[in-house]
């Protein structure tokens, strides 16, 4: 409970950081009067229409990606898997180069979230049908790995066949993972699907609880097993699928924060799962004012800084796994 | 008196092989069954299929429950004794309270409970990952315990222990009997089948040969049959001992 706590004050701070920096420049509290009159001036359009939104995304992202990845490695049992391996950021990203490549995305601002939404639908569909009812964990995980190999191999074949350099650049810019230039249209879009993932997922708590003594003392406890597989993949191709429609592929977020958090709640992964909620909300507000600060002027991409911080961050729990082992 | 467990003419195949052929059983309150037979005999499918964890034809009464009514009715404990993550003792016999979600007060006395009858106080507060193989063992039988259940089924529960960590485990189970509680195990010792369980079940080939009184089930000539071995049985003033002598 104080961890959640803190956490949570952790993400207050960060949200108001992600509030305050920017290149318009203005003074903390002017720029907090702004946002909460919303009398039309400049600032106050650049707070509430720029900046909130942003911040409000970077939050919904990270909850996101640190919850599905938690989830999904107590599913797995494995401290490996991250939100990505059932294929869904994959197809998202391929449906969002689609819409880049169609010319869709210029054409109506919400094409490109749509139709990653549309990569993620599907993803999701065929993970299902190739998984089977009653399969297991592996299983999944190599309908996943199928799946994200095509979708890479499809995202690589509109890349191969762009018809100048300018559109490739785009599409890969975009692959790269950024919340800069979003509108509340995003989150509007992002929001129904987030909440609903994180529904499915925070609900698979207790399940995931008991599948720490496996899969067979699982299912003799009462868990269903074919239902708890669905919920999980439902729900974290739905909030997954939504943030990289909007946010692009942002990777090790759901890697890395149950990593760090799992210490701290006694590796049970029903206290896991909101604290990486909220861990994740952190890491991603964090990454997104550190792109601000860090590079102002050359809109360094969140997925880049992401997995500069994430790489090291990973090295070393290895390191400090092996010393322990 | 009416049966805890009662499996009629169970069948279950596996990979288009018949593992289990028309196996029928009845645990009653009160009974610790010991089901022996060789590797590969239908023991460990038996209890799954009666569990409803593997498709089966024929029937079962646990099988025939709700998930969580079934949790309520019977534990279940595997052979591998896998613990995922590295939590606390305490935490992972609280697993055992899953099929009971709501009463924190109850949740709490139960895993009081089962910690003080497997000696684990001391072990409460440590990583569950980080204890000996019979610690472990301890452990998740107090998980086992912890769903508080009319009956247990447990796999092979004494593989890999030492003789007093065995010794312990078959008492346990024969004093939950005695409680009025019934115990479904199997194991490959036995001598300790004989003195500990109140009923033998001995399987061969998918089947059920023999189920009875240790003493009667436990013949030389049923030893030579299935278990293909000769072995010394005799009538002590500690009671039964079997030991196995050699291949015959």
């Amino acid at each position: 409970m104080r961890l959640l706590a803190i956490l949570a004050a952790l993400v207050g701070a960060l949200f108001l950081a992600s509030l305050l920096v920017g290149p318009a420049g203005a003074r903390p509290g002017a720029a907090l009067r702004a946002l909460v009159a919303g009398d039309g001036t400049p600032l106050s359009l650049v707070m509430r229409e720029i900046r909130l939104p942003r911040a409000v995304l970077g939050a919904m992202v990270g909850a996101s990606l640190g919850l599905a990845g938690a989830a999904l490695q107590g599913y797995l049992r494995n401290p490996l898997a991250e939100p990505g391996l059932i294929g869904v950021t994959g197809a998202a990203a391929l449906g969002a180069v689609l819409a880049l490549q169609t010319g869709l995305a210029a054409a109506a601002p919400l094409a490109l979230p749509a139709l990653a939404l549309g990569g993620a639908a599907l993803s999701t569909g065929l993970v299902i049908a190739l998984a089977g009812p009653r399969g297991g964990s592996l299983a999944l995980i190599l309908a996943g790995i199928a799946v994200s190999a095509l979708a890479g191999a499809l995202t690589s074949l509109v890349l191969n066949l762009s018809p100048n350099p300018y559109a490739a650049a785009e599409i890969v810019f975009w692959t790269l993972g950024s919340l800069s230039d979003r509108s509340w249209a995003h989150v509007l879009v992002a929001l129904p699907f987030t909440l609903a993932g994180w529904a499915l997922l925070l609900g698979t708590r207790r399940a995931l609880s008991a599948l720490t003594l496996g899969e067979d003392a699982a299912a003799a406890m009462g868990v269903r097993l074919p239902r708890l597989r669905l919920a999980l993949v439902l729900g974290t191709a739905s909030c997954v699928g939504a943030a990289t429609a909007v946010a692009g592929a942002i990777g090790f977020a759901g890697l890395v924060v149950p990593h760090v958090l799992r210490p701290l709640v006694g590796a049970r992964p029903a206290a896991l799962l909101p604290a990486s909620m909220l861990g994740g909300a952190a890491l991603v507000l964090a990454a997104d004012v550190a792109v601000r600060v860090v590079l102002p002027g050359r809109d360094l991409k969140l997925g880049v800084l992401m997995a500069l911080i994430g790489a090291p961050v990973f090295l070393h729990l290895v390191w400090r796994l092996r010393a322990r082992a | 008196m009416s049966a805890l467990l009662d499996v009629r003419d169970l069948s279950v195949r596996l990979g288009g092989r018949a593992v289990l052929r028309g196996a029928s059983l009845r645990v009653a309150p009160g009974e610790c069954v010991g089901l022996l037979g060789p590797n590969g005999a239908g023991k460990t499918t038996l209890m799954r299929a009666a569990l409803g964890l593997v498709p089966h034809g024929g029937t079962s009464s646990l099988a025939a429950l709700p998930p969580l009514a079934r949790a309520r009715r019977a534990a279940w404990l595997p052979q591998s004794r896998e613990v995922a993550w590295p939590v606390r003792v305490r935490d992972l016999v609280a697993l055992g309270r899953h099929p009971h979600p709501g009463d924190r007060g109850a949740d709490a006395r139960a895993v009081a409970r089962a910690l003080e009858r497997m000696a684990l106080g001391p072990l409460a507060d440590r990583d569950a990952t980080r204890l000996s193989g019979g610690e472990q063992a301890r452990v998740l039988l107090a998980r086992a315990l912890a769903q508080e259940t009319p009956l247990i089924l447990a796999d092979e529960p004494v593989a890999g222990l030492d003789p007093a960590g065995q010794i312990a485990t078959m008492a346990l189970f024969a004093a939950l009997a005695a409680e009025g509680r019934a115990v479904l195990v199997s194991l490959h010792d036995l001598g300790l089948a004989l003195r500990r369980c109140t009923r033998l079940a001995l399987m061969d080939g998918g089947r059920i040969v023999a189920d009875g009184p240790p003493r009667e089930v436990l013949t030389p000539a049923r030893l030579r049959e299935v278990f293909g071995i000769r072995a010394h049985l005799a009538e002590t003033a500690d009671g039964p001992v079997l030991a196995p002598l050699e291949a015959a």
